[in-house]
């Protein structure tokens, strides 16, 4: 049984990596953060303790989800912020085209969302005649050329300034060419200014919800999140409903984790706390604020104890930032909305583990992914779980496309694998026969070939371990 | 072992080591005998099972690990030249076999397991007398024997002791040199471009060999440097340190 529609990373990568400019830009980013996260962190056993901290607030509220998400409802109603439920990103579109609808909306301002772009919701709206405008300055690059986020928080660092000058003087109106990256934020920042105070409505995300105090907590650094969700009228925000945390407590420690992790920053330059529409006697926020809080299959992962592990992501990014892979051929390759080792666990468990048998494979397992994950997200191991899935139907597990990446020819070299290693003296024939001939062995034999891409093709030894070991004649048991 | 050092242990040769580098092989041997340690070389030894369990082949992987078990029956520590393949049987094999009738007895056999640098310093506390030629080297730590094994220096204290050895530092020393096992020929260009990263920081330290205690980066980056030519010779860690010290 074959997935239906498989999407090859492995082309994409291979595409991607043919692109020295993409490549200097990535690799030099990456390094620069991962320099800066390390110098946040000059104690390993301070890191250590934050980051038991951190795993362990967000699993407890994953234990309690159902029973946070009910009581964040509730605290955010008292609050004057309405919560809407969406299952699928279609719903979720559809909510919010009717809350921009009853509001007579016609633009949107947008402040980075990451599950917005889930939802693909610019498009969605756009095709309803409502223009969304992406004010994040990464988000805001990357629409003008009709392109999507390369990283989670660092959407345009595909991109380097030379681009960015060019793309600006062609793009943005009455734009003068220069490379000075103040005077191009500052041509961004006077379209932007204007389309907050224009905009009808503004859209962020949420990176924490507190179920206690009915609080929407907003990370960034431009402060566009709060020209978002304060100047217009109405402020929609969008979240994943893993994000809620139990109390304001639990935020502090999260919110030291995560900037630090992501981009090196003790702080951030602000930090929204939003607690509900502009009260009686205040001089500004919006007059309505509503909560759209998305599945799209993640209830569907929050089933598995193994898998629910995926959810306690805060979205820094680290993992990205230090994966070899990533590093290499960037966030497009991966076609789908989370790139790099989040990316790898997440979409399959979305979109299905035979679509994305592929991508699942996309990895060393060298581990440095799990190794910096402030939740410690046990990426590997559950790569290699959603291997298994792939390939095994009868995993018990509600896992879309379970055994839909099996194929004939893997499942008969597994078997023929363990058949001769579970013999020893067919694997002794097998070493023999390799030690003698293995020379012989084309360079461009299948697999064989893929390794010579890069290398010579390995020799074995004249005689093996095991045979000398023997012909010493001592030590055998 | 209550802190006093064993007279006896086991050895796994691994496969890539049996079939690639059985001079490394050889050299761990000596390195534990010579320490004082009798050595036991069982037969029937094959494959830790790690590419079918990363490949999420199980019961494949299963099958195979347990006749390797199997061959070590006594309390003893059993020793491998390898971090990968250490990592799979110390820390991956508890969770292969979880809930299997016989995973109590593959957990104690995991807790046996050490890879070969980790049992010598951490163990049995050799000390070494460099009787080489000066020589400047490079070390590749391997993933799975940092993140999985939590090696922490062992093996640069080692080449340390070693008076005529300079170690220059590999840049960015924690990043995957790419082979990843299966990943090399499945995700080619990729794994491509991650050794040919690697060799270009190894190639920049001026050292004349890169040493590594993983036979899988060994392959990897030995293949790729023999296909640009290169004058960098990579070589076990073993290898290395038996050739250097053993008498003449």
């Amino acid at each position: 049984m074959h997935a239906e529609k498989e999407i090859h990373f492995r082309d994409a990568a291979a595409k991607a990596l043919l692109d020295p400019q993409l490549r200097a830009n990535f690799r030099r980013a990456m390094d620069g953060l991962i320099a800066k996260r390390l110098a946040q962190f000059p104690d390993p056993r301070d890191l250590q303790d934050l980051r038991d901290l951190s795993t362990a607030i967000r699993s407890r509220s994953l234990l309690c989800l159902p029973e946070l998400l009910e009581q964040l409802e509730a605290s955010c109603a008292k609050n004057g912020i309405k919560v809407h439920w969406a299952e699928t990103c279609e719903q979720a579109n559809q909510l919010i085209l009717g809350i921009l609808q009853a509001k007579g909306a016609k633009t949107l301002v947008k402040g980075k969302s990451m599950v917005s772009e889930e939802m693909h919701l610019n498009a969605f709206l756009e095709s309803k005649g409502i223009e969304a405008l992406e004010s994040d300055l990464g988000e805001y690059i990357i629409q003008l050329d009709g392109e999507t986020p390369s990283h989670i928080i660092m959407p345009a660092i595909h991109k380097n300034k030379d681009q960015i000058a060019r793309q600006f003087s062609q793009k943005i109106k009455d734009a003068k060419y220069t490379e000075d990256v103040d005077e191009l934020t500052a041509m961004a920042r006077k379209v932007l200014r204007q389309k907050f105070l224009d905009a009808d409505a503004g859209l962020s995300g949420v990176n924490f919800a507190v179920a206690e105090t009915g609080t929407l907590c907003l990370v960034e650094n431009e402060g566009n999140g709060r020209m978002s969700t304060h100047v217009p009228p109405l402020h929609i925000a969008v979240m994943g409903l893993e994000k809620v945390v139990a109390r304001l407590e639990d935020v502090a420690p999260l919110y030291a984790i995560l900037t630090r992790s992501a981009t090196g920053q003790a702080v951030s330059t602000y930090f929204n706390l939003i607690t509900g529409p502009r009260g009686e006697g205040e001089k500004d926020g919006p007059q309505e604020v509503h909560l759209v809080i998305l599945d799209n299959g993640r209830s569907r992962i929050y089933a598995d104890p193994q898998l629910r592990a995926t959810l306690r992501c805060i979205r820094c990014g680290a993992c990205m930032n230090h994966c070899p892979v990533y590093t290499r051929v960037g966030g497009h390759a991966y076609e789908a909305v989370y790139p790099g080792p989040i990316g790898k666990i997440l979409t399959p468990q979305m979109e299905g583990v035979g679509v994305r048998h592929d991508l699942i494979h996309g990895s060393s397992l060298c581990g440095a992914c799990g190794e910096v994950c402030p939740v410690e997200i046990p990426i590997p191991e559950i790569l290699v779980r959603l291997r298994r899935e792939a390939t095994h139907e009868d995993m018990g597990s509600t896992v879309v496309g379970k055994g839909t990446g099996r194929t004939a020819s893997e499942d008969w070299a597994w078997r023929l694998w363990a058949g001769v290693l579970k013999r020893p003296a067919l694997y002794r024939v097998a070493t023999w026969f390799a030690t003698r001939f293995g020379k012989a062995l084309p360079a461009s034999a299948p697999l064989i070939r893929n390794w010579t891409q890069s290398r010579t093709k390995p020799v074995p030894a004249r005689r093996s371990l095991s045979e000398r070991m023997r012909a010493e004649g001592v030590s055998h048991e | 072992m209550n802190g006093t050092k064993p007279k006896k242990v086991y050895f796994y040769g691994t496969c890539l080591v049996d079939l690639f580098f059985p001079d490394a092989g050889m050299a761990g041997i000596q390195l534990l005998r010579r320490a004082g340690v009798e050595v036991v070389f069982p037969e029937g030894q094959t494959c830790c099972g790690q590419p079918a369990f990363n490949c999420g082949y199980w019961e494949e992987a299963r099958d195979v690990a347990r006749t390797q078990v199997a061959l070590f029956p006594e309390d003893l520590p059993v020793i491998l030249p390898s971090g990968s393949c250490a990592g799979m049987m110390k820390v991956h094999y508890p969770e292969l076999f979880h809930g299997q009738p016989d995973e109590a007895k593959v957990r104690a056999f995991s807790a046996r397991v050490y890879e070969l640098t980790q049992f010598l310093v951490d163990v049995l506390d050799v000390k070494l007398q460099d009787l080489g030629e000066p020589v400047k080297v490079t070390w590749h730590s391997s993933c799975h024997a940092v993140r999985d094994l939590g090696l922490k220096g062992e093996p640069q204290a080692l080449i340390g002791q070693l008076s005529n050895v300079e170690l220059a530092p590999l840049a960015r020393e924690y990043e995957c040199c790419g082979f990843g096992g299966t990943f090399s020929v499945r995700h080619p260009e990729v794994s491509g471009a991650m050794v040919a990263d690697k060799i270009a920081d190894a190639t920049a330290t001026g050292a004349s060999v890169v040493l590594s205690t993983d036979g899988g980066c060994l392959m990897n980056v030995n293949g790729a440097l023999e296909a640009k030519s290169s004058k960098l010779k990579v070589q076990h860690i073993a290898e290395f340190l038996w050739e250097r010290t053993r008498a003449r």
